[in-house]
Formats: C-alpha cells, structure tokens, sequence
C-alpha cells in the first residue's frame, strides 16, 4: 500500500532524485565512529538538530495550554503540569531540553574549534553558526519569562538592565524589548512570547538552512 | 547453509534495525506529546450539581417563563461565572418542566411564541425551528429532536437545576 502510494507521487514528480539529494550521502570513513572511535566528536552537530527538533515538537505541543497574559500565564502553565496527562513530561522536555541544546552546541563548536575544522572554505559556516548561538541565547532568554514566576520575572528583569547597558541605544533597546521605559508586565510578556515562538525559530531556521546547505556544498572536513 | 536461509541480507536486516530503533525512538518522544494534546478527549467531563435557580415554585405557571441563572465555571485554569436559561413551566400534569433553550438544529437560542405566526410553540429564528410545547420538535422543521431537558430538584419550595440532557428519543 504504502509503496503503491509512493510509486503513485513518484510516477508524477520523481521524488526519488530528490530524496537522494537529502539523505543519500556517504559518510567518510574519518567521521565513522565504527572506524575510530574517537569520530565520535562529529556526532554532536547531529545531536544539536536532534534537541533542537524536540524543542520545537515540545513547545508546539506546550503552547496548546499555554497563554501569554500575565493573569493567566502562571495558571495555564501550572495546569498543564498537574492536570494535563504527560503535560509534565512535555513541558521537562522543553525546560531540559534548552539546557541540553546550548551544551551540544557547545560541544559541537568545541570539535570545530580544535579540529581547525572552520578554516577556508569553511569559515563562512562557522559565521552562520555563530549566528546560530546567538538565536539559541534569545530563545533561552525570552522562553525563561513565559512562566511568569518570580524567578522568570526577576531574571527578566536583570536581563533587561544588562541590554539597558548597550552605550548610546542601551535605553531604547530596553524599551523595545519589554514593550514599556519602565514596567516588566503585559506587553513585556507578549513580545517575548511572539519572539520566542514566531521570530526566532523562523531565523533558526532559515540560518539551519544555510549551515546545512553550506555543509553539502563543502563536505565534511578531512582527517587530521 | 541452504539458499532459503540467505532471505535477509545484511542490508535488510541493517534498514529494518535501524528503522525499528529509530521509530521506538521517535514514538518515545512523540507519545507524551500527542498523549498532551489528545488529553481533553479522554478526560471524563466533570458532573456539575444543582443550583437554586431563585424561582419558587408556586411562581411558575402554566405560561413558559425564561430564567436565568448563574453557575461556577471551570475551564482549565480559568474559573468564572457563567450563566445558563431555562423555559420553566407546569405541564398539563402539574409537573415541572425545563427545557434548554439551546435549538437542536445548530445550537441558536430559542423563544417561546417567539413568532407571532406560530402561536403556543418555541421558535427558532436562525433557519425557522419550531418546537411544541412539550418541546418535542414540529416535523418538516429543521431541528431533528426535541429540546433537552434540565435535571431538576425542589428543595424547600425552590427550584433547583443541574445539566441539560437529551431526552430518549422515543
Ligand atoms: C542549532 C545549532 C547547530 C546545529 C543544529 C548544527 C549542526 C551541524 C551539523 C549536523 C554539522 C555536520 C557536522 C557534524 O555533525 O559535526 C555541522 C557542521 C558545522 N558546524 Fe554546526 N550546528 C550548529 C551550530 C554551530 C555553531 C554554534 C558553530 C560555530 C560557532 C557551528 C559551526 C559549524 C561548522 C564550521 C561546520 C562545518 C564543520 C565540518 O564540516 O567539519 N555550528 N553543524
Ligand atoms: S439553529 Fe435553530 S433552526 Fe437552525
């Protein structure tokens, strides 16, 4: 059935090329941990895709209960904790799962590092990785305040007087992401759920994008 | 080893390892969350009691009157006063009657004589649904069954209603 249905699309647009393009690669022997062990070091690219996935599947899925308004956002997300069945395991993916994606891609950079991987041609995808860090930096930032507890607030609020000590635009660029000169509250809040949830991934994605596509162009580097 | 032994090759068996390995893994992240979503469809809804309604008894006639009334919401996280209405009324065998007044044809809210052309029957103005006074739906009209009835109490000489219920049909 299923291949009927495959050779049904495939008879039409000849996916299989395609398909061949994005997973039909040969891994070198070099990145092959069966061959050296020690290659195990290049799965940590790998495994940061992994985690992001699942930070984006899980807060999905959060976002279902979840409700950007300061009266409510404590409560919906106390709710889905305690009432929702698997709520608690959804929303631990998601709070662990942001630890776990800044120590992969860590690790990750660590191997390119010393490697040397990111020298010519590459030092172009090391940028685009960079820039990578930095929208992981403000998806840990703006999702800490979502629960809207005192620790989500408080962090929030030092965040804030760290951007405030940006010379010349520190005070607009405050104001621009709480939303008020002065109050951490309700617009405070629906930006940094609409950033969190709508401007970022969409960056991540179009710069994972790049990071992949610039990966096929150039291949993984040689061995040592 | 015979021919009929070498069915699988090592590739094979490889793809379905990997396949099977990699799909206990994604059903493993994927359960918690679709089990998440689909929770509002296993959970049992809760059963709401019964509220004075402040009508006492020897106030209701024969004449459907409307009465509303406020209950204790929960919706999630967020608890509120709604309200609900009722036609309340005595039937021809002095029993207290009250109907919902949410239409069965697609849930627009009806009105007793709520058209001057039908006369003694509950009207439905969104697509013309008519009820007769026993609630039962007129045939030939849209709605398909009859109104559903509250559950209902007296206590002390007043009226008390719970949820409304679709009748049996018949
Ligand atoms: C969400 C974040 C990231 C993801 C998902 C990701 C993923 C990957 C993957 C799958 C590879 C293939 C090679 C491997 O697995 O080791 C790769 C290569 C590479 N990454 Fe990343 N990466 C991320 C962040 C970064 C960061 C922060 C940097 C640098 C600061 C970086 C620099 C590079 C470079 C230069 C390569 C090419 C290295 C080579 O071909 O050997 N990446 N990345
Ligand atoms: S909703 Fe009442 S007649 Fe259609």
């Amino acid at each position: 059935m299923l291949q009927k249905i495959y050779d049904w699309i495939d008879d039409r647009i000849d996916i299989t090329p395609i398909w061949r393009d994005i997973a039909d690669h040969e891994v070198p022997e070099h990145v092959n941990p069966a061959h050296h062990f020690s290659a195990f070091v290049y799965c940590f690219g790998g495994l940061t895709f992994f985690v992001v996935v699942i930070q984006i599947l899980s807060g999905m899925f959060l976002t279902m209960y979840y409700v950007p308004d300061i009266e409510n956002a404590w409560k919906s997300v106390y709710y889905l904790q305690t009432e929702v069945a698997h709520g608690q395991i959804v929303r631990g993916m998601h709070h662990w799962g942001a630890s776990v994606v800044i120590v992969m891609l860590l690790l990750h950079t660590l191997r390119v590092f010393f490697q040397g991987a990111y020298k010519k041609p590459r030092e172009l995808n090391w940028i685009v990785g960079v820039l990578i860090f930095f929208i992981m930096l403000g998806l840990g930032f703006t999702g800490y305040l979502l629960p809207w507890d005192n620790k989500a607030f408080f962090a929030t609020q030092v965040g804030l007087e760290i951007a405030e000590q940006v010379p010349f635009i520190g005070t607009q660029l405050k104001t621009l992401l709480s939303g008020d000169p002065s109050i951490v509250g309700a617009q405070t809040l629906t930006r940094f759920f609409a950033i969190h949830v709508f401007f970022l991934p969409a960056a991540l994605f179009g710069l994972m994008a790049a990071h992949f596509i610039l990966i096929r162009r150039q291949g993984i580097s040689g061995p040592l | 080893m015979s021919e009929k032994k070498q069915q699988v090759s090592r590739r094979q068996f490889l793809n379905y390892t990997l396949t099977g390995v990699g799909g206990f893994m994604a059903a493993g992240m994927l359960m918690p969350m679709v089990r998440m979503a689909v929770d509002p469809v296993l959970k049992e809804s809760g059963h709401g009691g019964l509220t004075n309604v402040s009508l006492a008894v020897e106030d209701i006639t024969t004449e459907p009157q409307r009465i509303d009334w406020k209950i204790d919401q929960v919706d999630g996280w967020y608890e509120s006063e709604v309200s609900r209405s009722a036609w309340v009324f005595k039937d021809e065998n002095d029993e207290i009657q009250a109907f919902s007044p949410i239409c069965k044809h697609l849930g627009c809210v009806v009105s007793w004589e709520g058209n001057e052309s039908y006369p003694n029957e509950f009207f439905c103005p969104c697509h013309n649904g008519r009820y007769y006074k026993s609630g039962e739906n007129v045939p030939g009209t849209p709605p398909l069954a009859p109104l559903d009835v509250y559950e209902q109490e007296v206590r002390d000489g007043m009226l008390f209603l719970g949820d409304a219920v679709p009748r049996e049909e018949a």
